[in-house]
């Protein structure tokens, strides 16, 4: 019915409702005919989908956000017909800085408040004793991962401008970045924090889950003006996406699903790791396997809610991230077309139903519930913010 | 060149790529050429020499890294900015066809760095082209050392001499629309079994 489709992705386990959509047939049954292209960086996917080459996208939310804003880069309004996924990433370090932290907790180390004012202890004393400042490795600057260290750290009293060294590294390359001293911890999505935990060169302290609820992760992005010429294939994407989470979601299907993902054109890392990352996100691991498990993301395609797609926009304005403060007007970003996925799904004879996770408060572990229509509010609560190069200073009392 | 050169960073882990890139550069008349090759602290190396232009290939994952440069903060001095207009959708297209990426550094001027562009891209698809020549004559050479070994296997089955073995395979792939090579590689399998 439609001509192929080519779509990229990155080699990571919050891909997965893409490739089993297209390696399990659940797209040539919609009538799809996809190739999925497997990319080395988001920079390549953003240009890829940007200029054509691409139809659709696994896509990090905020980059499709900067990208219809044209924040640091070429203006193309984009659409995210659905969630790839919530949450998934997690905060590893490095056994010594893992070591420093667990000498400096005061309560309850599991809680992110706790281990914030415990990493705003270490990077005092390192101060003190005139120690170069701390290096955290994140994937992107338009990424959830650097929203959620930002978030986590200003919590604790540390400013991620200027207290500490964020820097982006590709997600293959985090854990030997840690193994050598290159950085301290990153923060990334599965299967790297498994591997790091599995090489014996990282402990993970906290899962996102724990520090932002219900963050959105990856979108589906498609071209604005291309959604708008082809309604059909997008709901036939969603729906094919919507059975692939569908099957992932059931535990008697995580062992071939984690075969499919380990083959080494599509994630190419051990199906065992890959396994425990959909077993964790399915809500099937015990607190023994907190340690070894790498965050806990839900499976599921899900439409995106206002509260979860207005929260990137608003930690861009927090931080002044793209050189200057976004604007967060309502209709700005990404359309996010929840009455297509909806029609979608009746069309298919599912429902929104249980699979979808993204009702409820969109929360943290510190400051006030997220309020996509008091956004100005919400950053005014929170108080740690960015001084604008380009703009006032603003006050940065850094209490969250 | 009446001005001064711009600085260039070839960021590329292929050393032969590099080099044509470079010689290219050279040739017209930039001479600020530097090439990195190691990923390791790739930012601190860039600030280091402190470069007008970077050029980086598709194929490398610290791309991503690079895109840090757009931010204002402590650890980025002189902030980049992309290498075209909203408007030059056509030069983008382009560089990502011939698969390289480049980024100007705050103060440059545009209209200096389109000819290093142009260069670049060229340059790229020359090299483009050159792999899969280079990749044609390897995989010619391997049907070659197959036919060889399947003629031999004809030869001595059949009692064919070594022009009457061509001629068999080559009658056999025309009439099958297969390839010389695949019809010998069929033979060397089936004797295999047959052993």
């Amino acid at each position: 019915m439609n001509g192929p489709l080519q779509i990229g992705f990155i080699p990571l386990v919050d891909a997965a409702a893409l490739i089993i959509a297209v390696d399990k047939g659940f797209c040539t049954t919609e009538g799809l005919d996809v190739t999925l292209i497997r990319e080395v960086s988001w920079s390549n996917v953003r240009d890829k989908l940007n200029i054509g080459l691409f139809d659709a996208a696994h896509m990090l939310a905020p980059v499709a956000i900067a990208t219809s804003l044209g924040l640091g880069h070429v203006k193309v309004p984009i659409a995210a017909p659905i969630n790839l996924g919530l949450n998934g990433n997690a905060i590893t370090l490095s056994p010594a800085l893992h070591a420093a932290i667990m000498a400096e907790i005061d309560g309850d180390r599991f809680d992110p408040m706790t281990t914030a004012l415990a990493l705003a202890r270490v990077v005092a004393v390192r101060r003190k004793r005139g120690t170069a400042p701390l290096t955290f490795g994140m994937t992107f600057p338009f990424s959830t991962h650097n929203y959620q260290f930002r978030f986590w750290m200003a919590a604790g009293g540390v400013d991620p401008d200027e207290d500490v060294r964020l820097v982006v590294l590709p997600p293959p390359y985090m854990v030997d970045s840690l193994a050598n001293g290159h950085v301290d911890a990153f923060c990334v999505g599965a299967p790297w924090n498994s591997v790091a935990v599995d090489r014996g060169v990282g402990h993970i302290l906290h899962f996102v889950s724990d520090i932002l609820v219900r963050a959105a992760e990856k979108v589906l992005a498609v071209r604005q003006n291309w959604s708008d010429r082809n309604p059909q294939v997008v709901a036939a994407l969603i729906r094919a996406a919507s059975r692939a989470a569908e099957f992932i979601r059931q535990p008697q299907n995580h062992a071939e699903a984690a075969r499919i993902l380990s083959s080494p054109e599509r994630i190419g890392v051990d199906a065992g790791v890959i396994q425990r990352a959909l077993e964790a996100g399915s809500g099937f691991h015990p607190m023994a396997l907190r340690a070894q498990v790498a965050g806990v993301c839900w499976w599921g395609v899900m439409a995106p809610r206002d509260r979860i797609r207005r929260r990137p926009p608003g930690f861009m304005r927090r931080w002044c991230i793209g050189g200057r403060p976004p604007s967060v007007r309502r209709r700005s970003g990404p359309r996010w077309r929840c009455s297509g996925r909806i029609s979608a799904m009746r069309h298919w004879g599912g429902g929104v139903g249980p699979g979808d996770r993204t009702a409820g408060p969109v929360k943290a572990f510190a400051g006030p519930a997220f309020d996509p229509a008091d956004i100005p509010g919400y950053l005014a609560a929170l108080e740690g913010r960015r001084r604008c190069l380009n703009g006032s200073l603003m006050p940065c009392k850094l209490n969250y | 060149m009446g001005e001064v050169s711009p600085k260039i960073v070839i960021v590329d882990e292929s050393p032969i790529r590099a080099a044509i890139l470079e010689e290219g550069l050279r040739e017209a008349g930039f001479t600020g050429v530097v090439h990195i090759s190691e990923m390791q602290s790739l930012l601190a190396k860039i600030y280091a020499l402190d470069p007008d232009v970077i050029l980086i290939d598709l194929e490398n994952p610290s791309r991503d890294i690079l895109e840090q440069m757009f931010q204002v903060s402590r650890a980025v001095r002189r902030p980049i900015a992309m290498f075209v207009d909203q408007s030059d959708a056509a030069s983008i297209q382009a560089s990502v066809d011939a698969g390289v990426s480049a980024y100007i550094v705050d103060g440059s001027q545009k209209e200096r760095v389109k000819p290093i562009l142009d260069l670049c891209i060229s340059r790229f698809d020359a090299f483009a082209k050159l792999q899969n020549e280079l990749e044609r004559t390897k995989s010619a050479l391997e049907d070659r050392k197959v036919i060889d070994r399947a003629k031999g296997i004809l030869m001595k089955v059949k009692g064919l001499t070594e022009e009457e073995a061509y001629v068999l395979l080559r009658s056999t792939a025309m009439r099958e629309k297969k390839k010389i090579g695949e019809i010998a590689q069929s033979i060397l399998t089936a004797s295999e079994l047959l052993k």
